[in-house]
């Protein structure tokens, strides 16, 4: 990544870009990133401090049947469900529940996927085929039907419970892929004349390698936070998910399950369903963007 | 090549060990068992207790293991509680509708996704390819339960098009041609919900492999003979790149059967999905354990069809 240049007068054009310089040419080429960007952001900020400060759960919550299937209006933005509870009210606490579980399984199964994934490259040997047995074994059969087995196992669960839950069958996907990328990188020179230095093994993996491998790492995470949400909001959908006292976003599009809601009470579910796809939308943009940042090949600035 | 192919197989015995072992753990774990639904002030707890002994619910957990996988291979998977029936003529019944509505699952994709792929590779960065390349991009992010929701409001309810719910109407005599038509009348709402989503993969693959062809020496090499770029396409890049889409099959069974779970809830199609939430609902747990061991085989035998399909078509890949 040598950007040569002929102009004489401009020495900063002649230094590399780094990485959050090439990050933000990627997103001012990209309009639809930069806005979905800014889009995730401002939405997440709003949810987050509606939720927290200014919206009662309890309130929300509250049975009132005088506003039974009440259409979206004055009183309620968006309506209200069969219970007369507003939709706009239970889908901000539903969005925070919901981006809670996604932001939690995303950061669990990013510390543990890439340090077992770097380890398992690094080193490599029989420990590492061990390990990418249980993680083929892991990644083929069907999860979803196996945490929909743990939930239903499991006496009281509650919202830690399930993410660690989703946490125990999404890691090793990532671990795989971490540890292909440092499979590769291990076999690079600067490695080898660190180790050849004495360099202890972890101060490379963790202080050499890693750095390295930081955009593909970022790129995953941001595609991986959009798949979590994506298996939240499924289990809840199907009722396996949050307590059906607690609002997700997949609780909500679950009112669509009875026919008659589907059918004439549109503003029950569909706000809801049509947030995730914006929002799964959204962050795959944002996340095809780095992946394009990552790769000089693909990139448009 | 056979040794590739053995040596695949042989490491899919550990991972059928290890399937088994914890579906059986997990069973294990589930609340309650057969006969605590049973059980009424009337009921003599010696009489419960007796039937626990009989169907050998007090053994050591190693000994029902064995007995357990025993019965499984002989196929014997016990009696569904809720049912009152054998688990296997349960899904062997739901399984038919299941593979139907796969099969035709499989046929929609690989008809969107071939032709598009193709499109997308041979005329790349044109209008035509960035469009395919949005879709499938959007289809990549879309979840499967909000796709199948908005295609049965959209399509079901909105403008009647399709059936929304069960899998054959009733009055129609199984056999006649009017039967077979309404069943694949119920199936296309379903499956073209999973085809779309299935699509982006294909597409992908597809339109990335005929773009590096184009740059290799084979082609090249047709091309000075004075072949037409048409015929170049047709007889040397599309059959160079068609052949590793063949290895994705394995993969698609793997992702329908984790699909068909939410697209069957959706569209009230009773197939093995719909039994396995119902079973769940139910605490139906001889008719969950069959059906994760079935999936999870199931999952396990497509990945081991999609190694063998790319070790025929690609030689280099090739198992140590």
């Amino acid at each position: 990544m040598v950007s040569v240049s002929n102009d004489k007068n401009s020495n900063i054009a002649s230094s590399p870009p780094t990485g959050f310089q090439v990050i933000f040419r990627e997103f001012i080429k990209d309009k639809l990133a930069l806005v979905s960007l800014i889009g995730i952001i401002l939405v997440t900020a709003y949810v987050f401090i509606m939720a927290y400060l200014f919206i009662n759960v309890d309130e929300i919550m509250r049975v009132s049947l005088r506003d039974k299937y009440a259409a979206p209006g004055e009183k309620f933005l968006l309506g209200a469900d069969q219970g007369g509870r507003d939709i706009f009210g239970q889908l901000v606490i539903g969005a925070k529940n919901s981006l809670e579980i996604a932001i939690g399984v995303t950061i669990i199964t990013s510390i543990f996927g890439i340090i077992v994934g770097l380890i398992c490259g690094y080193f490599g040997g029989w420990i590492d085929n061990i390990i990418m047995r249980i993680i083929d074994f892991f990644i083929t059969i069907p999860s979803l039907m196996l945490i929909i087995v743990f939930v239903t196992i499991i006496p009281k669960y509650s919202q830690y419970d399930l993410v660690l839950i989703i946490s125990l069958f999404a890691w090793p996907g990532i671990a795989r892929l971490v540890r292909s990328k440092a499979l590769s990188e291990g076999k690079r020179d600067y490695v080898n004349a660190s180790k050849t230095l004495g360099t202890n093994d972890f101060i490379i993996i963790f202080r050499e390698i890693m750095p390295n491998l930081s955009s593909i790492l970022i790129v995953e995470t941001t595609l991986n936070f959009a798949g979590n949400i994506g298996i939240e909001t499924v289990l809840s959908y199907l009722g396996f998910g949050l307590p059906p006292s607690t609002p997700s976003l997949g609780t909500l599009v679950s009112y669509a399950n009875n026919p008659l809601i589907l059918q004439q009470y549109w503003w029950c579910w569909l706000p809801a369903a049509l947030f995730i796809l914006i929002m799964m939308l959204a962050i795959n943009f944002v996340g095809q963007a780095f992946r394009r940042a990552a790769d000089a090949r693909q990139r448009l600035g | 090549m056979w040794k590739t192919v053995v040596r695949r197989v042989v490491i899919m015995i550990p991972q059928l060990f290890v399937l088994s072992l914890l579906v059986f753990i997990l069973a294990q774990f589930m609340p309650g068992d057969p006969y605590s639904g049973a059980i009424t002030p009337e009921t003599d707890p010696a009489r419960i207790e007796e039937l626990r002994e009989k169907a050998g619910l007090n053994d050591p957990w190693y000994e029902q293991y064995v007995r357990w996988v025993g019965n499984l291979v002989q196929g014997e998977l016990g009696k569904s509680y809720t049912f009152q029936r054998s688990v296997g003529d349960l899904i062997g019944e739901k399984a038919t509708n299941t593979l139907w509505l796969s099969l035709l699952s499989v046929i929609l994709l690989y008809s969107i996704a071939i032709p598009l792929g193709i499109l997308a590779g041979r005329y790349n960065n044109s209008k035509l390819d960035k469009s395919i390349v949005l879709y499938s991009f959007i289809s990549y992010a879309i979840p499967t339960f909000v796709l199948g929701l908005l295609f049965l409001y959209l399509f079901g309810y909105t403008l009647r098009w399709f059936p929304t719910v069960g899998s054959v109407s009733v009055g129609l005599d199984p056999g006649t041609l009017a039967w077979y038509w309404d069943k694949i009348y119920h199936l296309i709402l379903p499956a073209s919900t999973f085809a779309v989503l299935g699509t982006t993969g294909v597409i992908q693959y597809l339109r990335s492999e005929i773009i590096d062809a184009k740059s290799l020496d084979y082609v090249r090499t047709a091309r000075s003979k004075g072949i037409p770029m048409r015929k170049v396409y047709s007889k040397h890049i599309f059959r160079n790149s068609l052949l590793p889409i063949a290895a994705f099959l394995g993969f698609t069974i793997t992702g329908l059967l984790g699909g068909s779970i939410i697209i069957e809830t959706i569209f009230g199609y009773p197939g093995m999905g719909q039994l396995f939430i119902n079973a769940i609902l139910s605490r139906d747990y001889s008719v969950i354990t069959a059906l994760v061991m079935l999936y999870g085989f199931l999952a396990l035998l497509g990945s081991l069809l999609s190694d063998i399909i790319m070790s025929i078509v690609d030689p280099r890949i090739r198992i140590e």
